[in-house]
């Protein structure tokens, strides 16, 4: 009887812990997605602030010659002479006339758009434009679609630059995350050596060893493509189209891996040196932890957030050479089109491209800070947690 | 000042850095001596003069020194001119009112491959009759070939490859149709096919005067495959222009804009760090929405919409640069040193926030900053050459960069002319290789930590 009591008691207790266990653990979660929810919402709106603040200084940097009054002026004249092309009833005008009821019709827009105001009020109008993409006609670019909206041209090519820089951003981290990490553990081999020798050589950008790689691969040897996204004519077959993709994607994955690899690789794998001497370590090797579950949970973890961070450092200032590494290898992405509106001097799609720029590295700043709040967890415990 | 020889004296066991320091060394001192070489201007006039400066340069021709490397000889440049007293001009009087000038260009022709042009020029003095000039090619074997015939004017030339009736003449005697002019007359008749014959050739030119006061100058000119140290390009300058000046173009734009950009980072975290508060904060979000504002771009906008000078890039760089993320590693140690006992003591004696600043903040972490200046000086040096080769380099002044967006623009990865681009990306990866080893090898000097691991 008593020993029922005992075990009773004891079911009922083991019952209320596990309920109260798991009702703290669920709190704890929603808490944490609270947090995190939070922390990202924090995050977008500034990076959204920092964009604007961004792009208002390129249009300020853009007017200073009136070359966005340019661009709205020219816009207004090519949508009033579309309009009246379309409209039937100036179908029995003389050109003199139709000239004459365009201009004043040009004229009236402007003064509607208000760009009789001051340049003040007018720029924020601008900012708005810019940071909705709606930059207006090119002035000698034309999509491939044959739309000269500035917008379609830049969309029309943003895939292909994220395939090509995804692809080989994803390979960068990766294979220096493994190299690193396996560098830290042969620390003071000749292999460790070697890539201390060799990261010096990330002075240099991609663009620069891209030539190097042409010259050896395409121009030397033959092996490979000079440049492009595919062979011409297109294949038809989806399967050939992406080898013939791959195949073009060689080169310029390489010379961005060679130009920031070694660096990377070095500075990786210090970081991981500096975390592997931490007395914590020490401590799970004494209690005889396998090496992997050390490398992953006692030496990676606490490493993941530096390395997150100075891989956005990195990213950052890769994407310049993003610009000149598509027009080594004729690549049909936004830096080609850049190059190309450069040469034709389409002064709206130069200043579409900076905007655009300034979006992509606010996209990997956040990106990269996600990633950030998900690996370190003095993000989802609160910031009292930083302190204790 | 004992401690800094120390680190010197550290440096010295890096190996790379020794070789690091020496190109450098090597680099400032060509930086230095290239503007008494070849003054400013004259760069900028040879540079982007025309057929006048560089008409007896050869087109597209490689670097000398790639005959050491390959079997078959590439022919060079050969220049004789009578103006400059290479030859000895004989003049008779032949009638009452007519001279005759005898120029006699011989030369040695050693080597296994055509020229790909040959030219003669003249410069003629007369009042209203203008001189005949005759020609005659005589071969190693001794044939005789007549040329052809023109008359000088002030400024003439007789290119070879571009005269008909010389172009029918060697069509009948070498039997080849539309056989180049230029192959033909160097041609070895006991070969099969178009072989060059070497030996010593000779072009005989007689010039006929009418007139007592005229006089004519001619110039033999046999283009190379191969010129001068580093070879020419599409428009037959030299190469060796640019590759030179294009070195303390590099090195005061690297160093400049590293130079700048760490001073005054480093001055705007400290005033940041002392004031803290409001001043502290506005300089970090502004290095935040520094962080997204693409440099490049900017830099490409202001270079087609205003000026593409080389110095307002340098200026805009370094006003984009100054609020760079070192800030952030800066503002950390300031954070530190702002606490220590001697900024308190310099408190208590009364002095001013600037004079802390500046007195005893900034110096504190000058050390740091020489590995920083040197590790910056690469991104620089990079940054104008990937201005130049997407056709924003500076419009006047040759550069490395500009040599290999030439390049590129003439396709000379697809004609071969490896040359072009490799000298220019040579030069630019050795400077910047230089300065990366030696910062490599000072941040690990005068950071400890980095050495033990």
């Amino acid at each position: 009887m008593a020993t029922d009591v005992v075990t009773g008691d004891f079911n009922i207790n083991a019952e209320v812990d596990v309920k109260s266990i798991e009702a703290t653990a669920r709190k704890a979660r929603a808490q944490s997605i609270r947090r995190l929810l939070r922390y990202t919402l924090l995050k977008l709106v500034a990076l959204v602030i920092t964009v604007a603040i961004g792009v208002y200084i390129t249009v300020i940097v853009a007017n200073m010659g009136g070359e966005v009054d340019k661009i709205r002026m020219a816009t207004i004249r090519e949508t009033v002479a579309l309009a009246a092309t379309a409209d039937p009833s100036f179908k029995n005008l003389t050109s003199e006339e139709r000239i004459a009821v365009i201009n004043e019709r040009v004229e009236l827009e402007a003064k509607r758009y208000g760009l009789d105001r001051p340049f003040i009020l007018r720029s924020f109008e601008y900012l708005k434009d810019a940071m909705t993409l709606n930059l207006g006609f090119a002035q000698q670019l034309v999509s491939d679609s044959g739309s000269r909206l500035v917008r379609n041209i830049i969309l029309e090519r943003l895939p292909s630059t994220l395939v090509l820089f995804g692809t080989a951003n994803l390979l960068l981290f990766f294979v220096a995350l493994f190299a690193g990490l396996s560098l830290s553990r042969r620390y003071g081999s000749w292999a460790d050596k070697v890539v201390l020798a060799l990261a010096p050589t990330s002075a240099a950008p991609p663009w620069f060893y891209g030539i190097f790689l042409i010259l050896i691969f395409a121009a030397l040897l033959g092996l490979l493509p000079f440049g492009g996204m595919v062979s011409a004519p297109p294949p038809e077959n989806g399967l050939e189209y992406a080898l013939s993709l791959l195949e073009h994607m060689i080169l310029p994955v390489s010379a961005w891996l060679l130009s920031a690899i070694f660096l990377t690789i070095y500075n990786w794998r210090t970081f991981f040196l500096i975390y592997a001497s931490e007395d914590y370590v020490e401590m799970a090797k004494a209690k005889g932890l396998p090496d992997g579950m050390i490398e992953r949970r006692y030496i990676l973890r606490p490493t993941l957030p530096n390395i997150i961070t100075s891989f956005a450092l990195l990213l950052i200032t890769l994407w310049t050479g993003a610009i000149i590494t598509e027009t080594v290898f004729n690549w049909p992405g936004i830096g080609q089109l850049y190059a190309r509106a450069i040469g034709a001097f389409d002064t709206p799609v130069i200043v579409a491209n900076v905007v655009i720029y300034a979006y992509l590295l606010a996209l990997t700043v956040f990106v990269l800070d996600f990633v950030y709040a998900l690996v370190d967890p003095r993000v989802r415990v609160g910031e009292g947690g930083r302190k204790s | 000042m004992k401690t800094q020889l120390e680190r010197l004296r550290q440096l010295g066991r890096y190996p790379t850095a020794v070789i690091g320091m020496v190109i450098i060394v090597l680099l400032l001192v060509v930086s230095i001596i290239t503007p008494f070489i070849m003054p400013y201007n004259e760069a900028i006039r040879l540079w982007r003069g025309g057929e006048d400066i560089w008409g007896r340069y050869p087109r597209n021709a490689a670097p000398a020194w790639q005959n050491w490397f390959t079997s078959t000889d590439l022919s060079n440049t050969i220049i004789i001119d009578s103006a400059e007293g290479d030859i000895d001009v004989p003049t008779e009087q032949i009638s009452a009112d007519t001279r005759e000038s005898r120029f006699s260009f011989e030369f040695d022709f050693p080597y296994d491959t055509f020229p790909p042009e040959v030219t003669l020029f003249s410069t003629a003095q007369y009042a209203s009759k203008q001189p005949f000039v005759e020609l005659t090619w005589i071969t190693p074997d001794g044939r005789e070939i007549r040329a052809g015939e023109f008359t000088a004017t002030a400024n003439s030339s007789f290119r070879f490859d571009q005269d008909e009736r010389l172009q029918r003449r060697l069509e009948r005697e070498t039997g080849i149709d539309g056989v180049p002019v230029v192959e033909a007359l160097f041609d070895d008749p006991n070969q099969e096919g178009l072989q060059v014959l070497q030996g010593t050739y000779r072009l005989d030119a007689t010039a006929l005067l009418f007139e007592p006061d005229s006089k004519v100058d001619l110039a033999f000119v046999s283009y190379g495959e191969v010129h001068g140290i580093a070879g020419t390009d599409h428009r037959r300058r030299d190469l060796s222009v640019a590759l030179l000046w294009g070195t303390p173009i590099a090195m005061a734009f690297g160093l400049l804009a590293a130079l700048a950009t760490t001073v005054i980072t480093m001055t705007i975290a400290a005033v940041g760090v002392w004031y803290g508060g409001w001043m502290d904060a506005a300089i970090q979000r502004i290095t935040e929405v520094n962080a997204i504002i693409p440099l490049l771009p900017i830099l490409i906008m202001v270079g087609t919409l205003y000026s593409r000078s080389i110095w307002l890039m340098l200026g805009l760089v370094i006003v984009l640069s100054i609020f760079g993320i070192q800030i952030k590693q800066y503002r950390a140690i300031f954070l530190q040193v702002k606490e220590s006992p001697y900024i308190d003591a310099a408190r208590a004696y009364g002095a001013g926030n600037m004079r802390i600043v500046f007195r005893y903040l900034v110096p504190r972490i000058l050390p740091l900053v020489i590995p920083a200046i040197v590790t910056l000086v690469p991104g620089f040096v990079f940054l104008e050459a990937s201005l130049a080769v997407l056709g924003l380099g500076d419009p006047v002044l040759p550069t490395w960069g500009k040599l290999i967006n030439d390049a590129a623009t003439q396709g000379a990865l697809f004609n071969g002319y490896y040359y072009w681009i490799l000298l220019p990306s040579v030069l630019l990866m050795i400077a910047g290789l230089a300065f990366a080893m030696v910062g490599f090898a000072l941040d690990r000097v005068f950071n400890p930590r980095l050495r033990e691991v």
